[in-house]
């Protein structure tokens, strides 16, 4: 798919460029000084609100650039540029502050932005007189303020929904995760403050994850990986087939009040989980009703530790896995229940017509039916428990915990990447996990859906 | 289907297939009652603690964990407790703020995106499609850890309309489900509307929101019950120095876990978790039905 693309996408820039000159050459007097002043292909043709808007983006832009205003002594402007290569060079003394090396790089990261956007406004300028042009040449009338306004409503209808939601976009998730790529290349972490100004680093924190025992993110990245495969496979196959199961126990012919049974098992999605999981790591502790409970029947001989205090990683780690059988199932449960309801009626038509049992119908019909429908799900899910943080963080905080290493036995690489940025202030290792986490969910989605029919579909009938 | 059952039931329900029938039937039953009561076990337990009242050998009220599943004592001492000696009114306040807020700006958001990204053919909406699916593969969670490096460079952690921004900002990438729900509406509704001299925009107001009402309050549904279920980005932004400032999430697990020394509030804990328990579980089984129909929309997409 990508190869076919690429050429057109060359083609596109290359054609851009193209008509952004021939419309100089073409374009009338207007036209070519609004190369130079934008707005001014409008101003003169007395579209007066557009062009001044023009006009005070290009003067807001270059008084930007030139006079570079300062928000907690870090620049914008030009001098963002060059801090941007250099994240600081003046440790501080007595008199001066250190510089603030991530303020640079977010101010560096953010004019780069800006650029890109007002050089986007520069060619709309441009677009926008020319336009102007040939409708003037073609004797009809430029439209003035009034039916610009009116096409936000009807012609360009679609800018006026989506830009208030892609400026959302661009400021809390675009460039967040600009900012959080760059980070995972500096040395951004608990020794690199104040004083110690931070620098590019280039891949050398990549490396630190491939090169063994060099140090302690080398020696547990990949057990920490291992597990969170081991985890997320468990967990997605074991909701899923117990929650179809569920489903198809509810749903049954001759169970009665079917909706008070979905609604006790709906519950866990109700409530939030801090209450539930919290209760539940409380439950299981070693005072707890549950262990008091295992001791009275003679299970257990005394209490024990079934979480975070866990004697070894099995039972933490089998537990986790089977609580979360208790968040999960609903979940699949309810899907089941609405493909059940939605099967489509002339299979079992056709089916009862050849003879079949109801015992054939449910294993040859029902049961393949929603393997099919549900195998989206089933992805989506298993990327939703690599990423799963609440049943971990909640029910052990990652524990049981080996002296000496901040990742512990239950930790999935969600959790631990929280803790080297939250508690441990290692920014730069941190990333560097987050994008290794992006990369493994990602390409897991792509590989899937790309096969997936459903996916398909969607793009052809774009 | 009932038909079916008719045509079957002439050669094939003799009586040993009725006793089948009911021996599988009260299996099912016996299952069904006996996951119940797992699943409402810690439920119940937390109501249980909230009520719980007693008092040990020194006359003070236990307030920690204990053995006895079933509370020897009930009373309301805890939730006094809880309004009168924590932040709890606070914080409740401050969720609901937040998430009122975040519910109207991420609903405004998904619909607008999913609609335009459905129903109205520009130059640049496979590029946003895009665009939107490579973007939405970073989790959320990671974008949120670099908001946080962001406000503390410009020392601006803790203040609850960031988080607001932070849980509505990016609702314009979640729009696959509300897409889904437009794309079903026929095209030949909103033409025959462009033919009247209708703009997009009264497309929009007086012909299709009329019609969305399942959509509009799955989206709403859940980004009003998102601040009251989220915890992590809710700590993360907000941090926990300052207790007036947090969330109930936040405030109730530090509550429980910010101060090892003194534990004796697990009770208190309870009784704040059914404060918030109850309006959200009664708001969201009274959507239910919206909730179910977006959810195995999703899944069958």
């Amino acid at each position: 798919m990508t190869k076919k693309k690429k050429p057109n996408v060359f083609k596109k820039i290359g054609k851009g460029f193209k008509n952004f000159y021939d419309r100089f050459v073409r374009g009338s007097i207007y036209t070519k000084i609004s190369y130079l002043i934008m707005g001014f292909g409008n101003l003169a043709r007395g579209q007066i609100w557009k062009g001044m808007i023009f006009l005070v983006c290009q003067v807001g832009f270059v008084l930007l650039m030139v006079l570079c205003p300062e928000i907690n002594s870090t620049p914008f402007g030009y001098k963002a540029f060059a801090n941007l290569i250099t994240l600081g060079d003046n440790p501080g003394d007595i008199n001066t502050a250190a510089d603030n090396s991530m303020l640079m790089l977010l101010f560096g990261v953010l004019m780069i932005g800006i650029t890109f956007l007002y050089l986007a406004l520069y060619v709309s300028n441009t677009k926008s007189s020319y336009h102007n042009d040939m409708l003037l040449k073609e004797g009809k009338k430029v439209s003035n303020f009034k039916e610009d306004l009116h096409d936000l409503t009807d012609s360009k209808f679609h800018l006026t929904m989506m830009i208030p939601a892609m400026v959302g976009i661009l400021i809390f998730t675009l460039l967040p995760t600009i900012f959080m790529i760059l980070i995972a290349f500096t040395n951004y972490d608990s020794l690199h403050t104040g004083q110690n100004l931070v620098d590019w680093v280039g891949f050398s924190n990549f490396a630190q994850i491939f090169n063994g025992s060099a140090s302690e993110i080398g020696t547990m990245f990949f057990p920490v990986l291992g597990w969170t495969f081991v985890w997320a496979f468990i967990a997605t196959f074991s909701n899923y087939f117990l929650g179809i199961f569920l489903g198809i126990l509810i749903n049954k012919r001759g169970i009665k009040a079917k909706v008070l049974w979905r609604t006790i098992f709906i519950l866990t999605i109700a409530l939030p989980q801090f209450i539930t999981l919290l209760a539940v790591r409380k439950i299981l502790g070693n005072l707890g009703p549950v262990n008091t409970l295992l001791v009275k029947l003679g299970i257990l001989a005394s209490p024990v530790e079934f979480l975070d205090q866990a004697a070894n990683e099995f039972t933490a780690r089998g537990m986790v896995l089977l609580i979360n059988l208790w968040i999960g199932i609903p979940y699949t449960m309810l899907q089941t229940s609405g493909i059940l309801m939605n099967i489509p009626k002339d299979l079992y038509e056709a089916a009862t017509v050849d003879g079949a049992t109801r015992r054939q119908t449910f294993w040859k019909i029902t049961f393949p039916y929603i393997l099919f429908v549900t195998t989206p799900y089933l992805i989506s899910s298993f990327v939703g428990n690599i990423t799963s943080f609440n049943i971990i963080y909640l029910l052990t905080g990652g524990g049981p915990t080996n002296p000496g290493f901040k990742a512990g036995e239950t930790d999935l690489l969600v959790t631990w990447l929280y803790k080297l940025t939250i508690d441990e202030n290692e920014y730069n290792m941190g990333a560097v996990i987050s994008i290794m986490t992006f990369i493994i969910t990602a390409s897991i989605t792509l590989i899937f859906y790309s096969r997936s029919k459903a996916f398909k579909q969607e793009d052809a009938f774009q | 289907m009932i038909k079916h059952d008719n045509v079957i039931s002439l050669n094939k329900r003799s009586k040993s297939y009725k006793t089948q029938q009911r021996i599988s039937n009260a299996l099912a039953y016996i299952v069904l009652i006996l996951l119940s009561v797992i699943w409402l076990y810690p439920i119940l337990w937390i109501v249980l603690n909230a009520f719980r009242v007693e008092y040990n050998d020194s006359g003070n009220l236990i307030g920690i964990v204990v053995s006895n599943y079933w509370p020897t004592g009930f009373g309301f001492e805890n939730f006094k407790i809880l309004f009168t000696e924590t932040y709890f009114p606070t914080w409740f306040l401050n969720t609901l703020f937040v998430s009122t807020f975040s519910c109207i700006i991420s609903t405004i958001f998904t619909l607008c995106v999913a609609y335009v990204m459905s129903k109205i053919k520009f130059s640049w909406r496979r590029t946003y499609l895009r665009f939107a699916m490579i973007l939405g593969l970073f989790p959320g969670f990671m974008s949120m850890i670099a908001v946080y490096y962001i406000l503390k460079s410009m020392h601006l952690t803790q203040s609850l309309f960031a988080l607001i921004l932070v849980n509505s900002a990016g609702a314009g990438l979640g729009f696959y489900i509300a897409k889904g729900f437009f794309d079903v509406i026929p095209d030949s509704l909103i033409e025959s509307a462009r033919l009247d001299g209708a703009t997009n925009a009264q497309v929009f107001f007086k012909i299709i929101l009329p019609l969305s009402k399942p959509i509009i309050i799955y989206t709403a549904l859940l980004s009003f019950t998102g601040p009251w279920m989220d915890f992590i980005f809710a700590r993360v932004i907000l941090g926990v120095e300052n207790k007036e400032l947090l969330t109930v999430a936040v405030g109730l697990y530090d509550m429980l876990y910010g101060n090892r020394v003194d534990s004796n509030n697990f009770t208190v804990f309870c009784a704040g978790c059914t404060c918030v328990a109850v309006p959200i579980v009664t708001l969201f089984l009274s959507m239910q039905k919206y909730y179910i129909e977006g959810v195995t929309a999703g899944s069958v997409k």
